[in-house]
């Protein structure tokens, strides 16, 4: 895996969950008829024994995970991220959050990119979902790399985990020295003026727009990758506040209650600042190419340096 | 445990629901009546529990799908020595380890937290499943209503079931007839169930959910059958069972004695001796 290598992170995660299935044999998957294209199908060729085709029946399978984790099993239950966090929710909330069961959620095909399935199969609402259920911790890896390392994590961690992952290749941005840990937030960026912070998939495209702002615009943008939604990094959103004075978030995911959510409650509670959320105005999605579905609902390389210029003119003027 | 003595204890279990319901103003005091039998042969004579040891690995699961009916399941862990039954006092309080609805990290003797109807045979597949994988020996049982028939899950779970002949699972229903609004027939029909179970690949059983004998006896063989795959035994039961004013009334569902009505019922769960 080299930097700048297209990959998709459905294959890092079914190639991760092969790899962790030598390593813990506690660990099973479970599948509701997705797994050619979430690519658990993998696992369930390499270990047939520890792999449940529940069929089309996600409610089922939540269920059935949370039982085998009563028992001391470490589930992967992995399905389409809109039927696992909407169909399957209550299942989510009682057998697994509230019963506090250690069951690993892998919410696939996140967001926009769903190979032109368009509105019913577009998940932009599972991160404000997951993010307000108690006992669960909800990440979102920014690159295959971090995919793989995120399913480690997530399966030494003891608790019900919500992991994120997309369909379309993604580039690889971090090095063999990037260590993925819960809770913790990176800093890819050294900036002043303004401050990015990006979860999932845009991290990779805010780092080509911070990039871009500094060579063209002569903008020192920081930019923060924040790939735990919950528990999110507080310290680092507090002190981006303090020291640039003004926030962007981006993601693949709805304005509404998902990482931009999360860093508005931050900031108004802790060090209020201006705050511009870049990721989908409240309407359903479309069919089509994701990039142009990503530009035309405002969630781009170019809508970030966008507001990134809109915020320091506002801002120069005012001053 | 002989007949007359799960008689005495299912009396006692009866009663203690009608002082627990009665003493907090709360709680679903029907199906707790109408599941008491029920409860009382599992937990004294059908399964291997310990209260000394709840979380023993070979334990007999027990699975309250139908969560809501807590006056009975609580009265009958008391009743069983899970902790003293003057902690029935707590029960609905804030803090407490009696919640409205069971929650296994709170009350020793619950295996699984329940409370949202639909839920209880998915998990019991899963700890099926697992008890496999590990090699342990036990028998998961599940409580369902009938009223949670209508559930989608259900079937989904029982579908599963029934094609993977997952074996040691025993669900039950408390098959009372009547549910939060009404009688089932006139708010959602739900059967015929054993028709119904049976399509979905269960081996099915039927008995008289108050005669202490036949649950004995059912219950035993539904152990002896799910060797061999799924079972479900249909438990023909009475809303309210034992207190002649709230026998078969919808509106007995969640709804707890007044003083008078305490007295009343007590007196005539005493003449039932």
């Amino acid at each position: 895996m080299n930097i700048g290598d297209k990959i998709a992170p459905r294959a890092a995660f079914g190639d991760a969950l092969v790899e962790l299935g030598s390593e813990r044999d506690d660990v099973v998957v479970l599948d509701a008829d997705v797994s050619e294209s979430t690519q658990t199908a993998k696992f369930g060729k390499k270990y047939p024994d520890r792999f449940y085709q529940i069929g089309i029946a996600e409610q089922n399978m939540v269920g059935i995970s949370a039982g085998m984790a009563t028992m001391g099993l470490t589930p992967w239950v992995s399905t389409f991220a809109v039927f696992l966090a909407k169909r399957a929710v209550d299942q989510i909330r009682i057998s697994v959050a509230y019963a506090n069961q250690n069951v690993k959620l892998n919410g696939a095909y996140g967001g926009i990119p769903t190979g032109r399935a368009g509105a019913t199969h577009q998940s932009v609402e599972d991160i404000a979902v997951m993010r307000c259920m108690p006992n669960m911790t909800v990440i979102c890896p920014g690159d295959p790399r971090e995919v793989k390392q995120a399913v480690f994590s997530a399966t030494e961690f003891i608790g019900p985990v919500y992991l994120r992952t997309v369909r379309c290749p993604v580039p690889v941005i971090f090095d063999s020295t990037h260590k993925f840990e819960i809770g913790k937030s990176y800093q890819l960026a050294y900036g002043r003026d303004i401050t990015v912070i990006s979860t999932g998939m845009m991290t990779p495209k805010a780092l080509e727009a911070v990039q871009n702002l500094k060579i063209n615009h002569n903008i020192s943008a920081r930019l923060i990758h924040m790939p735990t939604i919950k528990p999110i990094d507080v310290d680092a959103i507090v002190k981006a506040s303090r020291e640039t004075g003004s926030i962007i978030t981006v993601e693949n995911h709805s304005k509404l209650g998902g990482l931009g959510g999360a860093v508005a409650e931050v900031i108004t509670e802790f060090a209020p600042c201006h705050l511009s959320r870049l990721g989908f105005p409240d309407v359903f999605g479309e069919s089509g190419d994701d990039e142009k579905i990503f530009s035309k609902l405002g969630a781009n390389v170019e809508s970030i340096i966008d507001a990134a210029l809109k915020d320091c003119k506002k801002r120069t003027a005012a001053a | 445990m002989d007949i007359t003595e799960l008689k005495k204890t299912a009396l006692n279990i009866r009663k203690q629901i009608i002082n627990l319901t009665a003493d907090k103003g709360v709680g679903h005091t029907g199906g707790s009546l109408s599941e008491t039998d029920i409860l009382t042969t599992l937990y004294f004579e059908i399964m291997n529990v310990d209260p000394e040891y709840p979380k023993m690995e070979n334990r007999d699961r027990f699975i309250l799908s139908k969560g809501h009916s807590t006056p009975g399941f609580y009265s009958t862990l008391a009743e069983r020595g899970f902790f003293p039954k003057k902690n029935l006092n707590e029960f609905d309080e804030i803090g407490s380890m009696l919640q409205g609805h069971p929650c296994m990290h709170k009350t020793p003797g619950v295996d699984m937290s329940s409370g949202s109807l639909g839920q209880g045979v998915s998990v019991g597949i899963g700890m099926s499943l697992a008890k496999e994988k590990f090699g342990l020996d036990f028998k998961t049982f599940v409580l369902m209503g009938d009223g949670e028939q209508a559930e989608g899950q259900i079937w989904e779970a029982a579908m599963y079931a029934g094609a993977n002949k997952v074996k040691d699972l025993i669900g039950i229903v408390d098959y009372n007839k009547v549910q939060l609004c009404g009688t089932v027939s006139d708010i959602l029909e739900v059967g015929p169930l054993n028709e119904k179970w049976k399509a979905f690949g269960w081996q099915v059983l039927e008995c008289d959910g108050h005669n202490l004998q036949e649950l004995v006896s059912y219950l035993n063989k539904a152990k002896e059958l799910s060797d061999n795959g799924p079972v479900v035994l249909i438990a023909h039961t009475v809303k309210g069972k034992g207190v002649s004013f709230m026998e078969n009334k919808f509106q007995w569902h969640g709804k707890a004695p007044n003083e008078e009505e305490r007295q009343k019922a007590l007196r005539e769960l005493g003449s039932n001796q």
